[in-house]
C-alpha cells in the first residue's frame, strides 16, 4: 500500500501541480472537488495505474469519487490487483 | 401525463442544488442592438437601464455596424430568409462556397467548411479525421467545446499542463506508437486571455511528426498584425493544419462557425462531421453580413488597432487602480478575486453602479481562481473605460480589495 501510495503522489505531483506550485499532496488531499484533477485530465492518471500495475479498471470504477484522494486511488488499485490475481 | 411528480420533484431538487452551490446562472434582457453600451432589464421585471458592456466578444465592435447590417438586409433580400436543408441535400448557396473562400483566404489555410457554430466544427472534427489508432493530446485549458469534440472520438485522448512545452514534449515522446498525433489547443484562452505557445507547438510538432489543432476563435479579426490570429501573431501563418473559429464573436457576432486548414481535413469533415451532415446551412442572412466584415476588416486595420489600444489602456487603468489583473496583452483582461461569492458579489455591485460585468467561477475557472473577466471591444471609446474604471474603483473599494495582490485576495478568500 505505502509503495502504491507514494508513486501515485508522486505522479500527480509530476503530472498535475503547474511549475512552481508547492502544494503538499497528502494521502488526504482532495483532488478531484479541490480541482487539481478534472474529469478531462483523468485519464491519463487512469492510464498510469493501469500500465504500472498490469490492471483494468472499468470505467463504471474510475468514478470522480474513488479518485478523489491517494488514499482512496490506492484502495482502487490494490482492489483491482487482488481482482486480478483472482481471474488468473 | 409522462411528466410525472416524481421527474418534477426529481428536476427541482437539481435546480435548487444549483442555486445552492451558488452556480445559478440567469440571463439579463437587452433591450437594445449589441454595443459598447446596452440597455438592460435585470432582474427580469426592472426598469430598464443603460449600461456600459465589458463583457462581451464584439471584439471589433462589428456586431452591429451599418455596412454589416446593409450587407445583412441586401442579403435577405437576394437569397431568402432560410435553407430548410443541411449543405448537402440542397443548403449549400454559391454564397456560402464564396464565404468559405474568403475565409480561408484570410486564415491562410488551403480550404474551409462552414458549420453552424464553432461549437459544432469542434464537436464534429475529431471523430471525423482521427480514430482509436491515433492520440489527441490538448492543453488542460482548452474550450468545453473541444472537450466535447474529444469525447465524441475513438482516438486516445491525453492533455498537458496549460502552455507547458516541456509536458507537451513529454506526452509527444510517450505516444510514438500512434498512427497519429494531434496537438490541440486554443488560440488565445478564453478565460484567461493568454496566448498559446504556437510558435513552440509547431516546431515540437514538427519533431515529433504530429498535427496541430488550434481553436482562434478569441483571436480571429484582430490578434496578429493584421488581425489573421494567433498564427500569424506567433510568425506561424500557414503552418498549422486545422485552425476552427467562429463568426460569433469579432466577425460580426451573429452566429456560425468553420474548420479551416488541411484540404484533407476539410474534405473529411464535409463526409464525416455530424454537426455538419445533420444541422441546417448557415442562414444566407449571416452569410452575406460575414463577407461584409471580412471586405471591412481586409482593407484597414484601425478596428484591430483600436482594439489594441483599448485593452492596453483598460488593463493600465485596473492595475493604476490597484487591481490583480493577469498578465497578458490581448482583449481579454480578468480582474482576479479567486473567491465564488466576491466575484458575484463585485458583478452586482458593478451593474448598479452602470457597469456590466460577470464574474466566473468553478467549474468554468478552476476553483479558487473566481474573477471578473472584462472583455473590450473597438466600439469601446475612451470614455466608456475612464467612467467603467470609476465605477471598478468604487465597487473595489467598498470591497477593500484595491492594492491587495494574488496572496493577500486568497488568505481573503480563505478566511
Amino acid at each position: 500500500m505505502d509503495e502504491i501510495t507514494t508513486a501515485v503522489r508522486d505522479y500527480i505531483i509530476r503530472e498535475y501541480l503547474p511549475e512552481g506550485d508547492d502544494r503538499q499532496i497528502t494521502e488526504k488531499t482532495p483532488l478531484i472537488s479541490s480541482g487539481i484533477v478534472d474529469s478531462f485530465s483523468m485519464v491519463s492518471l487512469l492510464r498510469f495505474l493501469e500500465k504500472k500495475y498490469s490492471i483494468h479498471i472499468p470505467d463504471e470504477a474510475a468514478t470522480p469519487e474513488a479518485f478523489d484522494t491517494v488514499e482512496r486511488i490506492a484502495t482502487l488499485v490494490q482492489r483491482f490487483q487482488k481482482a486480478e490475481v483472482g481471474s488468473v | 401525463m409522462a411528466f410525472s411528480d416524481s421527474f418534477r420533484h426529481c428536476y427541482q431538487t437539481d435546480i435548487e442544488g444549483i442555486k445552492a452551490a451558488g452556480l445559478f446562472k440567469e440571463e439579463r434582457y437587452i433591450h437594445s442592438p449589441q454595443s459598447a453600451e446596452i440597455e438592460v432589464e435585470f432582474p427580469a421585471g426592472s426598469a430598464v437601464r443603460k449600461c456600459i458592456n465589458i463583457c462581451s466578444n464584439n471584439y471589433l465592435g462589428l456586431s452591429s455596424h451599418p455596412e454589416v447590417i446593409a450587407a445583412a438586409h441586401a442579403g435577405l433580400d437576394a437569397r431568402g430568409y432560410g435553407m430548410s436543408s443541411v449543405r448537402f441535400i440542397c443548403g449549400t448557396q454559391d454564397m456560402h462556397r464564396e464565404l468559405e473562400n474568403r475565409l480561408t483566404q484570410f486564415l491562410g489555410t488551403e480550404d474551409t467548411l462552414l458549420f453552424p457554430s464553432c461549437m459544432d466544427a469542434n464537436a464534429g472534427f475529431f471523430e471525423a479525421c482521427l480514430n482509436e489508432r491515433d492520440v489527441m493530446i490538448a492543453d488542460r485549458l482548452v474550450h468545453a467545446s473541444m472537450v466535447d469534440g474529444m469525447r465524441l472520438c475513438k482516438a486516445m485522448q491525453d492533455t498537458y499542463k496549460h502552455s507547458d512545452m516541456g509536458h507537451l514534449e513529454e506526452k509527444l515522446q510517450e505516444h510514438q506508437d500512434k498512427r497519429f498525433r494531434m496537438i490541440i489547443t486554443d488560440g488565445v484562452f478564453s478565460m484567461d486571455g493568454d496566448t498559446a505557445k504556437l510558435a513552440d507547438i509547431v516546431t515540437l510538432a514538427e519533431k515529433y511528426n504530429a498535427m496541430v489543432f488550434v481553436d482562434d476563435s478569441h483571436a480571429t479579426g484582430f490578434i496578429g498584425t493584421t488581425g489573421r490570429g494567433t498564427h500569424e501573431h506567433c510568425g506561424v501563418f500557414g503552418k498549422i493544419d486545422v485552425i476552427t473559429t467562429t463568426l460569433g464573436k469579432a466577425l460580426g457576432g451573429a452566429s456560425g462557425g468553420c474548420v479551416s486548414g488541411r484540404r484533407e481535413l476539410v474534405e473529411m469533415c464535409r463526409q464525416r462531421a455530424r454537426p455538419y451532415l445533420f444541422s441546417n446551412a448557415v442562414a444566407p442572412v449571416i452569410v452575406a453580413g460575414a463577407l461584409k466584415v471580412l471586405d471591412l476588416i481586409s482593407a484597414s486595420t484601425d478596428r484591430r488597432d483600436k482594439l489594441e489600444w483599448n485593452a492596453k489602456y483598460w488593463r493600465g487603468l485596473l492595475k493604476q487602480a490597484g487591481f490583480d489583473v493577469k498578465e497578458g496583452d490581448t482583449p481579454i483582461v480578468p480582474v482576479m478575486l479567486y473567491d465564488a461569492k466576491l466575484a458575484q458579489d463585485i458583478a452586482h455591485d458593478l451593474f448598479d453602479e452602470g457597469v456590466y460585468a460577470i464574474g466566473f467561477f468553478f467549474p468554468v475557472v478552476p476553483k479558487g481562481q473566481a474573477r471578473i473577466r472584462t472583455q473590450l471591444s473597438a466600439a469601446h471609446e475612451k470614455h466608456h473605460l475612464d467612467t467603467a474604471l470609476e465605477a471598478f474603483r468604487k465597487v473595489g473599494k467598498k470591497h477593500g480589495i484595491l492594492g491587495l495582490g494574488r496572496k493577500e485576495l486568497m488568505a481573503r478568500c480563505a478566511a
